[in-house]
């Protein structure tokens, strides 16, 4: 059994979330991820906005940092500028990081700022009463979308791929034992890399659209998803309403920290 | 460079002051998103920080300047950022948020005209109850105004001391003319200036409290990385620093961070009178205005009106008990200042009289002759 309570602050338990939700499955993947990158307590900051998964870091016994709706990213910046040997980890959902958050999102990917920000997508606002999202997809309901959504929804990785990214990678609650792969890949790639974590909301957005429960979301993603490699060798109308998986970029870009280590050397030799 | 002593004599904005002050201060952090009249602080700063080392980045706006500068005190560094009025709108959530988790950050706001877009280029002195106001919630707030070049030099170094020493956002109020004007300053020698550092535990970290109720209620403060593993929200928190719902707990958690503002009020709030024991007439100015009204004095007592000045320097906690008590004395109370009375209607309450009123709000500086006029009527 992995030693969860290692990394929980056990007192903080039981936790809020709703019965069937996905964010605990996503937590315990972290927690496995970091484990394996071998990655010390007291090197780690994990920074929330607020939401139900940005409720998150309260649980785990790291340098933990809840924020305000959106803004994350923003104070994950200055926390690692500030001390960059930190492993800066963002926990973030979907209305959080593309909604009012999504300036930063996009800054800090083109920034290629050393973190990695890990998006519970559950397509809906979960914490405020299952509100729509920008990812909750066109047609779909919600407490604000009575009649059904009106408006296309995001693709969360493609966003950050444009946007600079160096690492994204897109799984499911379904896929837990491939997730924290995925995380742990993360955690040791220089630069800003994005898991799109798909993660079901059996309250406020399966039950509005007939989705079933916990359990028939999760039999969804099992079904509906195919590997980055089958993918690649499909077409446009095949994939459709496919929900690709794995690791979707990886390339090598300039880091932000280590490029103004550069320019404060360059500058600090100037002056010496 | 001239010397005098260990100190040097330079020509240089309130902007430039701002910024090289910070840096004495122990600044190393700065965020910020280019907004004029306050955009030669960031600057500056691209330029200085990296010679000594520390990190200087222009973020994607001021929500986010704001939330890195949060960020980066957390981890350690004292850090400032600078804006002027609509980017401080902006900036408010996490305002509120660095007065919640009590973190030490100085905000710059170089006003300008408002609301909205307002007077880009030009002098204002509207945002002094945005500053007290401008989150919500209770909550206290410290603000400087500056009305010279040398004084935002001080003030900026005092606003860091405030910041620290209290671990609240510390706001400095300049104004365009203030930011912009170029003049002589006397920069004093390094160890002519008090530089205070945030309280830091000595508890070792299973045992540290983030939010301890102490005897100075000014909990000590540890830093991200350092081996505490402590959380820090904006929800109302417990000792611990975590959420809480607890009644007893939040009231004591509000009535605490508001008390260790006005316990120590009479340390923060500064103010300085001029000719003001005899006087029948009192002008109370702050920032350039005070200039003005400091030129109107002068002039209106050649011309043997008795007229004083109480310029202050600290808006925030406002000096309500010593206006109170020149109240007895003073036969009317003449307030100018860059807005539509937000100074003059605090100076009627502290002193419970009808103040006489020196307003613009066109973007110019208010003049001397204005307010000697003004003088003049008050006094027949």
């Amino acid at each position: 059994m992995f030693p969860y309570k290692k990394y929980l602050r056990l007192d903080k338990f039981p936790h809020i979330w709703c019965t069937g939700c996905g964010c605990g499955i996503i937590m315990k993947a972290m927690l496995r991820a970091i484990e394996r990158a071998k990655i010390q307590k007291d090197d780690v900051a994990i920074v929330s906005g607020i939401g139900c998964s940005s409720r998150t870091p309260g649980y785990l016994d790291f340098n933990t940092l809840h924020t305000h709706h959106g803004r994350a990213i923003a104070f994950a910046t200055g926390v690692k500028l500030a001390k960059p040997k930190l492993k800066v980890i963002v926990v973030t959902g979907d209305g959080d990081a593309t909604a009012i958050g999504g300036n930063h999102f996009i800054h800090a990917a083109r920034r290629n700022l050393d973190m990695t920000v890990i998006l519970y997508n559950n397509h809906i606002y979960g914490m405020t009463g299952g509100q729509v999202s920008p990812t909750t997809p066109f047609g779909k309901r919600a407490s604000t979308a009575p009649y059904g959504s009106t408006e296309p929804d995001f693709d969360i990785s493609i966003l950050a791929i444009a946007a600079g990214a160096s690492f994204v990678a897109r799984s499911t609650c379904y896929h837990a034992t491939q997730l924290d792969k995925l995380i742990e890949k993360a955690l040791l790639k220089k630069g800003f890399s994005l898991i799109e974590v798909l993660a079901q909301c059996p309250t406020y957005y399966g039950r509005p659209n007939r989705l079933g429960n916990a359990v028939d979301m999760l039999r969804y993603y099992k079904e509906n998803s195919i590997p980055v490699e089958t993918a690649k060798k499909l077409s446009e109308e095949e994939k459709k309403g496919k929900i690709t998986i794995g690791v979707l970029h990886d390339i090598e870009r300039p880091e932000f920290c280590e490029e103004y280590q550069k320019l404060l050397d360059r500058v600090q030799i100037k002056h010496s | 460079m001239a010397q005098l002593n260990n100190r040097s004599i330079k020509i240089m904005t309130g902007n430039e002051a701002c910024a090289e002050a910070a840096i004495v201060a122990g600044m190393r952090f700065f965020a910020g998103y280019p907004i004029t009249p306050s955009s030669e602080i960031a600057e500056v700063l691209s330029k200085r920080l990296p010679e000594v080392g520390g990190v200087f980045i222009q973020m994607e706006d001021e929500i986010a300047s704001m939330g890195a500068i949060i960020g980066a005190s957390l981890s350690g560094l004292k850090s400032m950022t600078a804006t002027s009025g609509p980017g401080f709108s902006l900036m408010q959530e996490n305002i509120g948020y660095a007065s919640m988790a009590e973190v030490p950050v100085v905000v710059v706001n170089v006003q300008r005209g408002g609301p909205s877009t307002g007077l880009p280029t030009l002098p204002s002195q509207a945002d002094v109850m945005q500053a007290r106001w401008g989150t919500h919630g209770d909550h206290p707030v410290i603000a400087v105004s500056p009305s010279t070049v040398q004084d935002t030099y001080e003030w900026t170094v005092k606003a860091f001391n405030f910041s620290e020493k209290y671990r609240v956002p510390v706001i400095i109020l300049m104004d365009e003319i203030v930011g912009h004007l170029n003049e002589k300053i006397v920069i004093p020698d390094a160890n002519e200036i008090e530089i205070i550092n945030r309280p830091i535990t000595t508890d070792p970290p299973e045992k540290y409290i983030p939010y301890k109720l102490t005897e100075n209620d000014i909990p000590p403060i540890a830093h991200y990385g350092t081996g505490y593993r402590f959380n820090v929200t904006g929800l109302s928190h417990d000792e611990t620093g975590f959420p809480t719902n607890d009644p007893k707990k939040i009231d004591a958690l509000y009535r605490r961070i508001n008390r260790k503002i006005e316990r120590y009020k009479n340390e923060i709030i500064f103010y300085k009178t001029e000719l003001l024991d005899d006087a029948e007439i009192c002008l109370v100015s702050y920032g350039s205005s005070a200039r003005s009204a400091k030129r109107a004095m002068r002039e209106a007592r050649a011309s043997g009106i008795k007229v004083g000045l109480f310029q202050i320097y600290v808006l925030w906690p406002f000096p309500c008990e010593a206006l109170r008590e020149i109240s007895n004395r003073i036969k009317k109370f003449i307030v100018p200042e860059m807005n539509l009375g937000q100074i003059a209607h605090e100076v009627e309450c502290a002193t419970r009289t009808e103040c006489i009123k020196v307003n613009r709000v066109d973007g110019s500086p208010i003049t001397p002759q204005e307010i000697l006029e003004k003088i003049k009527y008050v006094s027949v």
